[in-house]
């Protein structure tokens, strides 16, 4: 217990001291949300779905959370050309424990992401219509985080190098962030993009927070939190298993 | 306490280590000695549990480090040959991480991380984030970390690797210090020959993957018929030079030094 706690510690410590990066990281929900959220507006508007950037806050949110979470997971690469992998692999503690500290530190990031995210957004006019929900869309943001976090820990220990991180990043968390429908009511959409949207783990996340914090959403609610639930205890099945594979 | 037999690692087509067998008694300093890309880093990672060996066994203990992986962690500690601190924590806070893994009591852990950090002359700098130390208090820190709790068996792997004579002097009085009051084993791999003659009980010599000579430093000094341990290792290994491919763990770290500005 000691070890996961300490491996989650110590992801807490290394984001609190990345001054830089935590600015940088802000940049881009900011330009989603202020130069999306008000420049679609308008045309938002006379299409009749109401305000855009109350529309498109939830999904900055969730992206933001989502690109924070694979990041954290994608940081065991780091620590493996930096060396810190090793340290914690020839340790006697199981390599679950260390996979779930990782993940849970990971998450946890993650969401302190979100919630500033969150913060930015409300001061450039987002406002939930149902403060009460709030805490149950905060529950949302912990499942998107710990799912993501898991696919990036998975990924992580598959990839020996950063060659595969720009293909991770154009294919894997981009189509994710694309096709959650964080931009773009799901509604009305042709049947491939039906489809493949209906795959995309996010969307459930997204239009979770969607449903808390707007109460609109293109799903059932508890429709989202189970395929959130089914997809994280795989992904994190994956990602214990990977992990406990990986060889320097 | 180490018993290895017809150990052999391959990647691929290249075999790293070839059919290896030797054993070290407990509370002995055993030096295992050979030329860059010998295969010895790849036997310390299979005793150490980071690869599992392409065929033979090994025992650490009694215990085989492939099936009972957390039991033989247990019984080693071990010093790497390349870098393996968090550069975003202290100096202090890597001793804690260190402790807490090892399942070291918070009490004990303190008062030896205290100990070892004034022994290694880094007690001043401990709040200080490890990325702003130089390499040689990089690597003295990861010598006292790899001394915070007391295994059986003390892997090191190049230990004295860019470090200064003094850090030298104190690194191998404290080997010789706790292989002698706590009876611990130790297991070292080192280029400078001196050094492995004035620790070693006893030495193992690899060439391209294969154990070529084994014995105290007295005994492979008169089996090669020279004076010194660097003449009996030259005699024995060739002159050559050995050329390692960069791996793509170099081929990295020389990327992020060119992208990051050094943020680890």
């Amino acid at each position: 217990m000691s070890a996961i706690y300490i491996l989650w510690l110590r992801e807490l410590k290394r984001y609190v001291r990345s001054h830089a990066q935590i600015v940088a990281s802000l940049g881009q929900p900011m330009l989603y949300l202020l130069v999306l959220g008000f420049g679609l507006s308008p045309v938002f508007k006379r299409a009749g779905y109401g305000d855009y950037l109350q529309f498109v806050a939830p999904g900055v949110i969730g992206m933001s959370v989502l690109f924070s979470s694979i990041f954290s997971g994608l940081g065991l690469l780091w620590d493996r050309q930096f060396g810190f992998l090793k340290e914690t692999l020839v340790a006697p503690v199981s390599r679950l424990q260390i996979m779930i500290g990782r993940t849970l530190g990971g998450a946890t990031v993650a969401v302190i992401q979100g919630l500033l995210v969150t913060v930015i957004s409300m001061i450039a006019g987002f406002r939930p219509a149902h403060l009460i929900n709030v805490p149950l869309a905060l529950g949302f943001m912990v499942a998107i985080a710990i799912v993501f976090s898991a696919l990036g820990v998975a990924i992580g220990s598959s990839l020996q190098d950063m060659q595969g991180f720009q293909l991770i990043m154009n294919f894997l968390v981009m189509p994710i962030y694309f096709l959650s429908g964080a931009m773009f009511p799901l509604v009305g959409l042709g049947p491939v993009l039906t489809f493949v949207t209906h795959l995309d783990p996010l969307a459930y996340g997204i239009d979770g927070m969607r449903a808390m914090l707007l109460g609109q959403s293109a799903f059932n609610p508890l429709v989202d939190l189970a395929v959130l639930a089914a997809v994280g205890a795989v992904l994190l099945a994956v990602g214990a298993y990977r992990f406990s594979k990986i060889e320097i | 306490m180490i018993c290895v037999r017809n150990l052999a690692k391959s990647f691929g087509s290249f075999t790293a280590v070839n059919d290896v067998s030797f054993e070290v008694a407990e509370g002995e300093i055993f030096a295992f000695l050979g030329p860059n890309g010998a295969g010895k880093t790849t036997t310390i990672k299979m005793l150490t549990t980071l690869l599992h060996p392409t065929s033979g066994s090994i025992q650490l203990d009694g215990l085989d480090p492939s099936t009972h992986q957390n039991e033989a962690r247990k019984r080693f500690g071990i010093v790497f040959q390349d870098p393996s601190l968090d550069g975003d924590l202290t100096a202090w806070e890597n001793m804690e991480v260190h402790g807490v893994l090892y399942h070291v009591p918070r009490k004990v852990g303190r008062a030896r991380s205290e100990e070892l950090l004034k022994l290694f002359e880094l007690w001043d700098r401990r709040n200080e984030q490890v990325k702003k130390f130089s390499g040689g208090m990089k690597r003295r820190l990861e010598i006292a970390r790899g001394f915070l709790h007391t295994p059986k068996i003390l892997f090191l792997d190049e230990p004295t690797l860019g470090l200064d004579p003094q850090s030298r002097n104190q690194l191998w009085s404290h080997v010789k210090r706790v292989n002698e009051s706590e009876r611990v084993t130790v297991f070292l791999t080192t280029h400078y020959m001196d050094e492995a003659d004035r620790v070693a009980h006893r030495i193992g010599v690899i060439d391209h993957g294969k154990l070529i000579a084994q014995g105290t430093p007295q005994a492979i000094k008169e089996q090669t018929g020279t004076a010194s341990l660097e003449d009996a290792f030259l005699a024995l290994t060739g002159s050559t030079i050995r050329d390692e491919s960069a791996s793509p763990t170099d081929q990295i770290r020389q990327f992020a030094k060119m992208w990051s500005g050094g943020r680890r």
